[in-house]
């Protein structure tokens, strides 16, 4: 039992595919801006990263090896269109904000990675698991990055108002930078360094070992 | 008892196994803040020097005292020449008491237009000292380095290029994020490939543009609305600047709207002149800037547009309005984050002369390019070393 509840809860924290693999960054960047927005979209990414790795995992033993990219995106890219039309019946204006991003879930490098690392090689049931974990581990730091960018960004959660904005007579100056893309590249940085700075065994070894200051004795 | 003989009584507290081992930085940054760190450099190095980077960077901090004491008297001096045309009340709260104080409003006098100047500029370069501070010694401390005098240079920098006007917290934030983000999560200073004041100024245009750009924000003086030389410029190209009343003169000597360190270029320039002589900021990175300037401005002049004034402008103009030639002086030579050769500071200079002028002309959302092209060529900067080195390489080895 532990080992399913390391498939599933691993990847929020101690593997997370963001946080450690620094992948699907493309999506963290671009709908980021409101909580509700996110939200779906991990909702989306994670349903499409379980189901696609459970079905790859179904036939994995058929897949000849030489086309088994090919067989991947089929399954992946038929799950992204259920879900984009779901969306588009259910939350048609959420679906109109997040435009392509839902479509890219396909060339999410988390979901091709993990049905390629994953579920190619395990049991359906546990490959379920992993891309539910996955996407959960994608969700936790989308929806942090998120919150920042609109509290900040906009003074309001999920939509409801909570620093009254200037504009309309309250005290807080919207920061305009958190709602441009760029400001989710440096609050992933920083929340990937606070990850590492309480998790010391995520930091990598460094590539190469900057030299010694020029040796100092005193005259 | 003598200073040096109390500092030296403290030091073995602050050694390995000391008391305050983890404050040994700073206790170094007070120490060589009186006294010539007494090390000399052995083993492998191949340079030697008698000036260290304590020297160089104190030479650039003394040396932006020219552009601030100008800019502080323009500051000053158009917020009041503004309050007489407004008829606005004189300054309210402790700005108010120090003006009335040892001072008063009249725009002829050299001393009041400083001292109006000064309550707006020093406030912001104290907030800029002390938050930038506190950020460096806890990376000194927690880290291991030395607190770095390059701070005093980001610090005089970055407050330079703000407006008077501008709110302290945004100051307190710019500068956080600038030491940070701009250099300490590199590894401090040496380390950083982007040029820190900038980068905290970056953030900050495009965290908070109303306080640092537009119309509003450039007079010292509540309700006065008045664009920057190159913001009429921008809309109505260098007619709309002389109808104005400003003159090429003006705009040389400083008589114009602009952030407190940009508008005299001829305090940029004597300052940029001692920068020059005592060999602290590089001539080939100043002239690399100026020439991909004039080379840039030139060909928009002879291309020329119906719909764009700024084609029209020369390279006179380009160099005395905006923030050109304080980041051509001060900002383009910082020694960390632009290029290392000489070949190299060659290209990187064109390179941000180009794209300054690029920015200006054909980008009709910013007025002004001078911070983007610097922190875009800060970006190539380890680029062109390394292509000049791999040339001198691959000469070389055609020799063996």
């Amino acid at each position: 039992m532990s080992n399913v509840k390391e498939i599933l809860l691993n990847p929020i924290f101690n593997n997370n595919p963001i946080g450690l693999q620094i992948l699907g960054i493309c999506s963290a960047l671009a709908v980021t801006t409101q909580m509700s927005v996110a939200a779906v979209m991990c909702i989306a990414l994670t349903v499409v990263c379980a189901f696609s790795n459970f079905f790859i995992s179904l036939i994995r033993a058929r897949i000849p090896s030489s086309i088994r990219i090919i067989v991947q995106m089929t399954i992946i890219a038929s799950l992204v269109i259920v879900v984009d039309q779901i969306l588009g019946a259910v939350a048609y204006d959420i679906s109109k904000q997040l435009t392509v991003f839902v479509g890219l879930i396909i060339t999410n490098c988390i979901v091709m990675g993990r049905a390629e690392a994953f579920a190619m090689q395990n049991p359906p049931g546990l490959s379920f698991l992993d891309g539910l974990g996955n996407g959960l581990g994608y969700s936790a730091v989308l929806m942090s990055v998120a919150a920042i960018r609109e509290f900040f960004g906009s003074g309001s959660l999920f939509g409801v108002e909570v620093l009254p904005l200037v504009t309309q007579g309250g005290w807080y100056t919207p920061m305009g930078l958190m709602l441009l893309p760029p400001s989710a590249f440096f609050i992933i940085g920083l929340l990937i360094w606070a990850l590492r700075a309480w998790k010391k065994d995520q930091v990598e070894a460094p590539e190469y070992q900057i030299g010694q200051h020029t040796a100092m004795s005193h005259s | 008892m003598s200073l040096r003989s109390f500092m030296d009584g403290l030091e073995p507290h602050f050694h390995k196994g000391g008391k305050y081992e983890r404050y040994y930085a700073i206790y170094e940054m007070v120490d060589t803040i009186f006294y010539t760190p007494g090390k000399v450099t052995v083993g492998q190095s191949h340079v030697r020097d008698a000036v260290d980077m304590k020297r160089v960077m104190t030479t650039v901090w003394w040396c932006a005292f020219f552009p601030m004491l100008a800019g502080m008297y323009m500051v000053g001096h158009n917020a009041i020449e503004a309050t007489l045309a407004l008829g606005a009340p004189p300054l309210e709260g402790l700005r108010g008491t120090v003006v009335s104080l040892i001072a008063g409003y009249n725009p002829d006098s050299i001393w009041h237009c400083l001292v109006y100047g000064a309550v707006f500029y020093v406030p912001i370069y104290a907030v800029t000292f002390v938050v930038g501070g506190i950020w460096e010694v806890l990376f000194a401390v927690k880290r291991g380095h030395e607190v770095n005098e390059g701070f005093f240079v980001t610090s005089i920098l970055f407050s330079l290029t703000l407006p008077a006007t501008i709110p302290l917290w945004q100051v307190a934030l710019g500068i956080s994020f600038g030491v940070v983000v701009g250099k300490e999560i590199f590894g401090g200073t040496g380390k950083n490939f982007l040029n820190p004041a900038l980068t905290g100024r970056a953030f900050l245009y495009f965290a908070y543009p109303a306080q640092i750009s537009g119309d509003a924000v450039w007079t010292a003086v509540d309700g006065y609305s008045g664009a920057t030389a190159l913001g009429l410029a921008a809309a109505g190209g260098v007619e709309s600047v002389m109808a104005e009343g400003i003159t090429w003169m003006d705009a040389f000597l400083g008589n114009i709207q602009g952030s407190v360190g940009e508008v005299s270029t001829l305090a940029i320039f004597i300052g940029g002149a001692i920068l020059i002589t005592t060999r602290v900021a590089s001539w080939r990175i100043m002239a690399g800037v100026m020439l991909g300037m004039m080379l840039t401005s030139t060909l928009f002049n002879l291309i020329g547009s119906d719909s764009n004034p700024m084609f029209a402008m020369t390279w006179q103009w380009h160099l005395v309005l905006g923030g050109f030639a304080f980041g051509m002086v001060y900002m383009a030579t910082d020694p960390v984050s632009a290029a290392m050769t000489d070949t190299g500071r060659w290209s990187y200079g064109i390179l941000i002369g180009v794209m300054c002028v690029l920015i200006r002309v054909v980008n009709p959302a910013f007025p002004e390019g001078m911070m983007l092209a610097i922190l875009f060529a800060n970006l190539f900067a380890p680029l062109f070393d390394w292509s000049v080195v791999r040339a001198n390489v691959r000469r070389r080895l055609a020799r063996v």
